[in-house]
Parts: C-alpha cells; sequence; structure tokens
C-alpha cells in the first residue's frame, strides 16, 4: 500500500475537491439559472419563475433543432454501425497488407482536429460537388457526421470480437448451421451489447458534434447544438438557453446508467 | 467465397466510404490551398500559387495565432496532467471502495454533459457579473473574465475526462506490491510516485495527452465564447472559410502538422507502442 502522510492525503483530497468544484459548480450554475426569471444570466439570482422552461417547451425552433439532431444522429449511428462492424470484422479475422493503414483511416476522423474535417467536407461540397450540378444537402451533414462515428462502433466491436472465441462458431458450422445462421444465432449474440454500446456512443458523439456541423449543414437548418450556439451568439434571450442545456444535462445521465449497466452485464456473464 | 473475397466484400464499402469522400476531400483540401481566389468576384479559381502560403508566413497574425494556439494546447495538456495525477491517485490509493465508485462516475459524467452545455456553463461562471466575481469580489480577488486564461480553464474543462479516466486506470492496475518494495526500501510517498508511479504511467499520460492536445488545438468555439479577443487557428479558418476559402485550407495544414508533429515526438518515446 501507498503510505501516505496525513498532510499528504489532506493535499490529494483537496485537490479532488477543487477538480470535483471546478466540474460541477458551472453545470450547477447553468440548472439554476434556467430558473431565473431574469433574461440575462447573473449571479446572484433575484428572482425565479419558471416561464422560461414554458417558453422552451412550445418553442417551434428548438422543436426542429431537436428533431434535427435526432434525424442526423440515427443516420451517422447507422451508417457508423454497418461500416465500424465489416471494418472490425475485416481487421480482427483476417491478415493482409495494409491492416495498419485501415485501421488508422477509421481513426483519422476523429483524431484530426474538428475544424479540418468541417472545413474539408465543405469544400468539397462547394467546390467539387456544386459545380458538377450535386446538392448534397440536408445528407452533406449526415455523410460528415456517420464518417466520424464509424471509430465508436469499430473500437467497440474489435475488442468484443477479440474476446470471442472461435470454437464455438466452428462447433456451429461443424453442426450443420450454415453461415448466415451462424452469424444470426452465435456470433452476432456475442457482440450484441458491444454493438449497442458502439451505437450509443455514436449517437451521443454526433448528437453533441458542433465544428464539423456548422461547415456541413445547409443554409437554415439548425441542429440541437447549432441552436444553442446562434443563442449564445445573441445573448438577450440567455435564460432560454440555459433552459436547453440544463435538459441536455439531464439527458447525459442516460448514457452513463445504459453504460453501467452494459458494464455490470458484462462483468456478470464472465 | 475464398478468404480474399470475403475480405474485400467485407472492406469494400467501408473503404470506398473512408477514401472515396474523407481522403478525397482532405486531398481536395490541400489541392485548394493552391488554388487562386480572384480579388474583385472572390471566386475560387483552379490555378497552382503558392501566394496563399507566403502571405500566412509573411502575417505576423498568422504566426502568432498558431504559436499562441500551440501554448494553450499544451496549457491545457499540462493542466490536465496535473489535475489527473493527484486524482487519481487519491480514487486508487486513499478512496474506500465506494467513494472510489462514485468518483469514477463522477469524472466521467461530465464528459456526457454537452460541449456547448460545458461553454455556456463557464461562460456563465466567469462572466463579469457572474459567479466567480460575486463570490470572490469580497476578498479582492477578480476572475478572469473573458480572457485567455478563461480559454485554457474552459479547454481544461471540456478534455479533462480524456486525461483522467486512462490515468486513473492506469494507477488502479499498478501491482500493489511494488508500493510496498518501494516503501520497505524506505522511499517516501513523494519519492515513491516520482520514481515508482510517473514513469509507470507515463504511456496514459501520453495516450490522453494525444487526446487533450489535439482537441483544443482544433477548438475556436471557446475562444469564441468566453476568450475576449483571443484568436486561435480555427478562428482565423472559421473567418476565411467564405471570404477565402484557399486562404483557409492553407492554414488549416497548420493545426495538422501540429498534430502530426506531436505524434513524431510521443512516438520517439515508445510510448504508443505499449498503450
Amino acid at each position: 500500500m501507498l503510505r501516505l502522510s496525513l498532510g499528504a492525503k489532506f493535499t490529494l483530497g483537496t485537490i479532488v475537491a477543487i477538480a470535483l468544484a471546478f466540474m460541477y459548480i458551472p453545470l450547477f450554475l447553468v440548472v439554476i439559472n434556467s430558473f431565473s426569471a431574469a433574461r440575462i444570466s447573473s449571479w446572484p439570482i433575484t428572482s425565479f419563475s419558471t416561464i422560461w422552461w414554458e417558453k422552451a417547451f412550445v418553442s417551434e425552433p428548438i422543436r426542429a433543432a431537436l428533431l434535427n439532431s435526432v434525424i442526423v444522429g440515427l443516420g451517422a449511428t447507422a451508417i457508423a454501425l454497418i461500416l465500424g462492424t465489416l471494418v472490425a470484422f475485416a481487421l480482427q479475422r483476417y491478415t493482409f497488407f495494409g491492416k495498419q493503414s485501415v485501421n488508422l483511416l477509421v481513426v483519422l476522423p476523429i483524431a484530426l482536429p474538428g475544424i479540418v474535417t468541417g472545413v474539408a467536407l465543405n469544400n468539397t461540397y462547394n467546390r467539387v460537388l456544386e459545380p458538377i450540378g450535386i446538392d448534397v444537402g440536408y445528407f452533406g451533414m449526415i455523410i460528415a457526421h456517420g464518417t466520424f462515428c464509424i471509430v465508436m462502433v469499430f473500437n467497440n466491436v474489435l475488442a468484443r470480437l477479440r474476446r470471442i472465441n472461435p470454437s464455438i462458431e466452428e462447433a456451429s458450422r461443424d453442426l450443420g448451421a450454415t453461415p448466415l445462421q451462424t452469424f444470426r444465432l452465435v456470433t452476432f449474440p456475442q457482440f450484441r451489447s458491444a454493438f449497442v454500446a458502439g451505437a450509443i456512443l455514436a449517437f451521443a458523439l454526433s448528437f453533441d458534434e458542433v465544428v464539423v456541423t456548422i461547415f456541413t449543414a445547409p443554409p437554415g437548418v439548425d441542429t440541437l447544438p447549432l441552436w444553442i450556439m446562434n443563442q449564445m451568439a445573441r445573448p438577450n434571450e440567455a435564460s432560454l438557453v440555459n433552459v436547453v442545456a440544463t435538459v441536455v444535462i439531464l439527458a447525459s445521465f442516460i448514457p452513463v446508467w445504459v453504460s453501467q449497466r452494459l458494464a455490470r452485464g458484462a462483468d456478470e456473464r464472465e | 467465397m475464398n478468404r480474399r473475397a470475403q475480405l474485400s466484400a467485407l472492406l469494400a464499402l467501408p473503404m470506398l466510404w473512408l477514401i472515396g469522400i474523407y481522403i478525397f476531400s482532405l486531398i481536395m483540401l490541400l489541392v485548394t490551398a493552391f488554388w487562386v481566389t480572384d480579388p474583385f468576384t472572390s471566386k475560387v479559381k483552379p490555378g497552382f500559387t503558392l501566394r496563399n502560403f507566403e502571405q500566412i508566413i509573411a502575417n505576423p497574425a498568422y504566426a502568432s495565432t498558431s504559436l499562441r494556439t500551440l501554448g494553450i494546447a499544451l496549457a491545457v495538456t499540462v493542466l490536465s496532467i496535473l489535475i489527473s495525477v493527484p486524482l487519481g491517485i487519491f480514487m486508487a490509493k486513499v478512496a474506500s471502495p465506494k467513494l472510489r465508485a462514485i468518483l469514477a462516475v463522477a469524472i466521467t459524467l461530465p464528459l456526457w454533459a454537452g460541449y456547448l452545455v460545458k461553454i455556456l456553463a463557464m461562460r456563465i461562471t466567469f462572466t463579469e457579473e457572474g459567479f466567480f466575481n460575486s463570490m470572490l469580489g469580497p476578498l479582492g480577488i477578480s476572475g478572469p473574465g473573458f480572457s485567455l486564461v478563461t480559454v485554457v480553464l474552459t479547454l481544461t474543462y471540456l478534455w479533462l475526462p480524456y486525461m483522467a479516466v486512462p490515468v486513473y486506470t492506469a494507477i488502479r492496475q499498478l501491482p500493489p506490491n511494488l508500493f510496498d518494495a518501494s516503501s520497505d526500501l524506505g522511499a517516501g510517498a513523494g519519492f515513491t510516485i516520482r520514481t515508482v508511479v510517473l514513469p509507470l504511467i507515463k504511456p496514459a499520460i501520453i495516450a490522453g495527452s494525444i487526446f487533450t492536445f489535439s482537441l483544443s488545438l482544433g477548438d475556436y468555439i471557446a475562444a469564441k465564447f468566453v476568450g475576449g479577443s483571443t484568436q486561435m487557428i480555427g478562428s482565423i479558418i472559421a473567418s476565411n472559410i467564405n471570404l477565402n476559402p484557399p486562404i483557409a485550407a492553407a492554414f488549416s495544414l497548420v493545426p495538422i502538422a501540429f498534430v502530426v508533429i506531436y505524434l513524431v515526438v510521443v512516438q520517439r518515446t515508445g510510448a504508443l507502442e505499449r498503450m
């Protein structure tokens, strides 16, 4: 055991307390400010009200932005699930020349700064595709999100495939199952939870993405982060944005809870 | 179906997507960096000129912004390490199992809270009439307001979990008898941390630093909302994308170069192979 003096423990504890305060006080302020009656966030709050919650609830732009975020997120997740799983199988089950390059290719869209990905796709849409008469429009956003979400599914599925015992599939084949039956009844159930975890991560990543979206969203289309950003730039109704941000903070408990459940499920099986 | 055909079937679609869309776009971005903008119509025309690069090198604002962004990214990385190591040691070696489980959730939870939500949160905290000034004002302390300091704090807030989680995992995995051996040989806690813990968790720190560094380098939304007049590489790219796309394209090679140089330096230390 690491023998720390009482003073050292106290110092460490203080650092942890400051770090946690640094993480949670700002989020708490957002939540509290969503109940402020004032137009602009300030401290201390003088009067409380639920007026901004009522306004947010009936706001048409917020609803439209949320719907766009969900559509783009689902589209990107579908792309990432298909492409990410295919690559994970290729890299885990086969050895071939250029394997490392394929791996790098999947990671690259997230390893490079978001602005590079955004500007590069924006450039292709506007200066290559548009002159030849192809307007990607709404799909431009989904394509962009799908591209950087592949790695989430890939990582999860690959990690699980590495732990699957190949002799179970061989047994299925020996017992007369067709490759499709083996996949459906033996292989897929074994990586299903990794598949779901990858999908959640991909959706969450897409839902939260701002920079790439700025450069690939068609004019006049807002996702929820774009709506928040535009609202922050026009601070005269700042309190409305606090309501949306509070809902996002509350919604963030869902993936944490699900991933905890999935992790616990995996532990119990082992 | 033989194995080669199976492999091709698996890879065809993903490769078509990643090379056909993504790599193609990166190459086109590089190509655009050599194109010309008509100064009167601001239409982009294919051509070949090094003028965009000359302009970037000649303009001192571009150079100082690049260096400032590099400095910010390094400061965020150092700050994240300085917070993550004590946090990891406390969680792994001091906290009770129950407190440890709570802290493990507590440090990952903000990762999900939303990028813009966190920037908004920092904006509310550090604004002139905000929480920080109002709480510490009576003590005569005035907050950093919207400035370079707040940009560094905000980016640290955003990317800290990418450092804290791998560092904590690495400290947890250290065999306890190493600590026993170190203390039996007479080393104090500080000495043990410096000579035993830090060298062993170096790969985790480096892995985390790739994220904190690269993500900070490309960011410009934090600078826009909590930075006051602070400009970053991303701010310049974003403001040029419609006015002068070739300049934006040429300048976006700067963060790519920084990331590549960083990866090469890190690889030299051998930490990537042990990740």
